[in-house]
């Protein structure tokens, strides 16, 4: 039995046909294809440049999409982005909710909170909590919207390294209950791996790689097939071996 | 002068506001810096008594500056006589007609370039290109148009507030960021959630800093305003004292302004801190 498979996956999956983006000369993504299975988690690497950050625009909707494309994308869609972006001016309960009918607001953004370990928060300022309290705020304000699809821009990449490990269970817990279909953006192999089903690769504006993470969950570093599925991954990412060693 | 005013206020913030996030504290905090605020007293106070010792020995004539306690005495018999209440309400009432109508027109205008490109393009030209006049060179202008009745100086007052509201909302709502209206968008605000719960908060500091401009300016201007031909109003008193020699009116007149603008700040920097309080200068309590 699938024992990480979320509680429910019934919605519809990602679909997207003949994606092109281009700034200027320069071409992002070039006619890509992506699939992702209802409730699924993937992980999005690539280099720096590679077009990741405008994918995930586009399946946000935040970007407009070129006619000729098709694009199927569950809705509604949450994004947490590399920095809060809480909004100064309101109380981080007032945050969750942002957008929300007020009828129930307190209740919910209570109860997010709750979730993300941030109840004794709810009445502050943002500008109070720490890098990894407001991390968890965005999280909360993300699923609190009940989405289907759930987009992480690099979430955790300003946090340090334990706060970190403390947001990957959390994450996890959060989609075992939630069962967004998710997919995350990060340059960490090693949070690609822990996190994810699916790593794929974009280069060249195209999904490069797509491979299965087929560990049992929880994981850690020490699991045997861990190492060399990293490996794996970074050859693709074009990292030479012995510099990664 | 009102450019002192501006360069200094956002300083001015932080420390000021320690003691207003904890007022339960307010009587433990205020006790330790008391004693230096009797020390900043001293030496104005020192000075008050070298006048009245320099009135008393003769140094100082009357016709130059009356001594402060005959200036004290006239202060008495200004409020008793009814005459320093009355001309203080005319001048609060242009005061308040004059700037709140330059806030409206400020406001209103900023919000239209500041929210439609439009609107940028129809009223940021001409305003960019008003506020290089000093807008108190109008004065010969304004009493063409208005005459000298009480149309001008409030015009002035309010053309003294227009311009500092105008400057600094519409800079504080172009200076938006970005992030977070995208943020916003993807957590599904429309375009008038957009401006009331991310575009417009997000301007009120930079707008604050402007009404506490406008409030210097709009004073400056009821001064200046209230030399034209006035028949009432502190400006008028202290004319028509200067027409008897009397230094000692002259001197409650000047002190009332001092005061009423004293009084006027200290009010925009409550809203300031009410408004304001999530900033992080304020909040570490
Ligand atoms: N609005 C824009 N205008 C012009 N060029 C853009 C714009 N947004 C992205 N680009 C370009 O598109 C390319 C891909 O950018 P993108 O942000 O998607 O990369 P990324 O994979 O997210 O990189 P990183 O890992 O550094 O975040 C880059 O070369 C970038 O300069
Ligand atoms: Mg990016």
């Amino acid at each position: 039995m699938d024992m990480h498979a979320p509680a429910f996956a019934t919605h519809d999956p990602l679909r997207v046909r003949n994606l092109t983006r281009r700034f200027g000369e320069n071409t992002v993504l070039d006619a890509l294809n992506l699939d992702l299975a209802p409730g699924s988690f993937t992980a999005l690497l690539g280099r720096s440049g590679s077009g990741k950050t405008t994918l995930l625009r586009t399946l946000a909707g935040l970007d407009e999409a070129p006619h000729e494309a098709r694009l199927d994308l569950p809705r509604p869609a949450a994004v947490v982005f590399q920095e809060p972006r809480l909004l100064p001016w309101k109380k981080v309960w007032q945050n969750v909710v942002l957008g929300l009918p007020s009828a129930g607001a307190r209740r919910r953004a209570a109860q997010a909170l709750t979730e993300v370990g941030l109840d004794h928060r709810q009445d502050v300022w943002p500008a109070t909590l720490s890098g990894g309290e407001a991390q968890r705020a965005a999280l909360a304000r993300a699923l609190v919207r009940e989405p289907r699809l759930l987009l992480l821009d690099e979430p955790f990449a300003a946090l340090d390294a334990l706060t970190r490990i403390r947001m990957h269970a959390l994450v996890l817990d959060l989609w075992r209950h939630h069962g967004p279909t998710t997919l995350i953006v990060t340059h960490d192999v090693d949070e690609a791996v822990l996190l994810a089903d699916r790593v794929l690769v974009l280069d060249g504006g195209r999904i490069a790689a797509d491979i299965a993470v087929d560990l049992p969950r929880p994981r850690a570093h020490a699991d045997a097939g861990f190492a060399a599925l990293r490996r794996r991954l970074l050859t693709e990412l074009g990292v030479d071996q012995q510099e990664a060693a | 002068m009102p450019d002192t005013q501006v360069a200094a206020a956002p300083r001015q913030l932080a420390p000021r506001a320690s003691a207003t996030t904890a007022p339960a504290r307010l009587p433990a905090t205020a006790r330790k810096p008391a004693a230096q605020r009797w020390r900043r007293f001293a030496s104005p106070l020192v000075l008050v008594v070298l006048w009245q010792a320099a009135s008393m020995a003769g140094l100082i004539p009357p016709r130059t500056l009356a001594a402060p306690t005959t200036v004290l005495a006239s202060t008495w018999e200004l409020i008793e006589t009814g005459e320093l209440p009355y001309h203080l309400l005319v001048s609060l009432g242009r005061v308040l007609t004059g700037f709140t109508l330059g806030v409206t027109t400020g406001a209103a205008l900023a919000l239209v370039a500041g929210l439609s490109r439009l609107g940028e393009e129809v009223v940021d030209a001409p305003m960019q290109m008003l506020r290089t006049m000093p807008f108190l060179a109008l004065v010969p202008l304004f009493i063409l148009w208005f005459g000298i009745g009480e149309t001008p100086k409030i015009a002035l007052v309010a053309l003294g507030a227009t311009f500092p509201v105008y400057l600094t909302l519409f800079a504080g709502i172009r200076g938006t960021d970005p992030k977070l209206a995208e943020a916003a968008r993807v957590f599904g605000l429309d375009r008038r959630g957009l401006i009331r719960h991310v575009i417009l908060p997000g301007a009120l500091p930079s707008a604050l800093v402007g009404l506490r401009y406008a409030l210097g300016s709009a004073w400056l201007s009821l001064v200046i305003a209230e030399q034209i031909n006035a028949t009432a109003g502190i400006g008028f008193l202290i004319n028509d004292a200067r027409e008897f020699l009397r230094t000692d009116v002259i001197v409650v007149g000047l002190v009332v302004y001092a005061l009423l603008g004293l009084g006027a700040d200290a009010l925009v920097r409550l809203v300031e801190r009410r408004a304001l309080a999530w900033r992080p200068g304020l909040l570490k309590a």
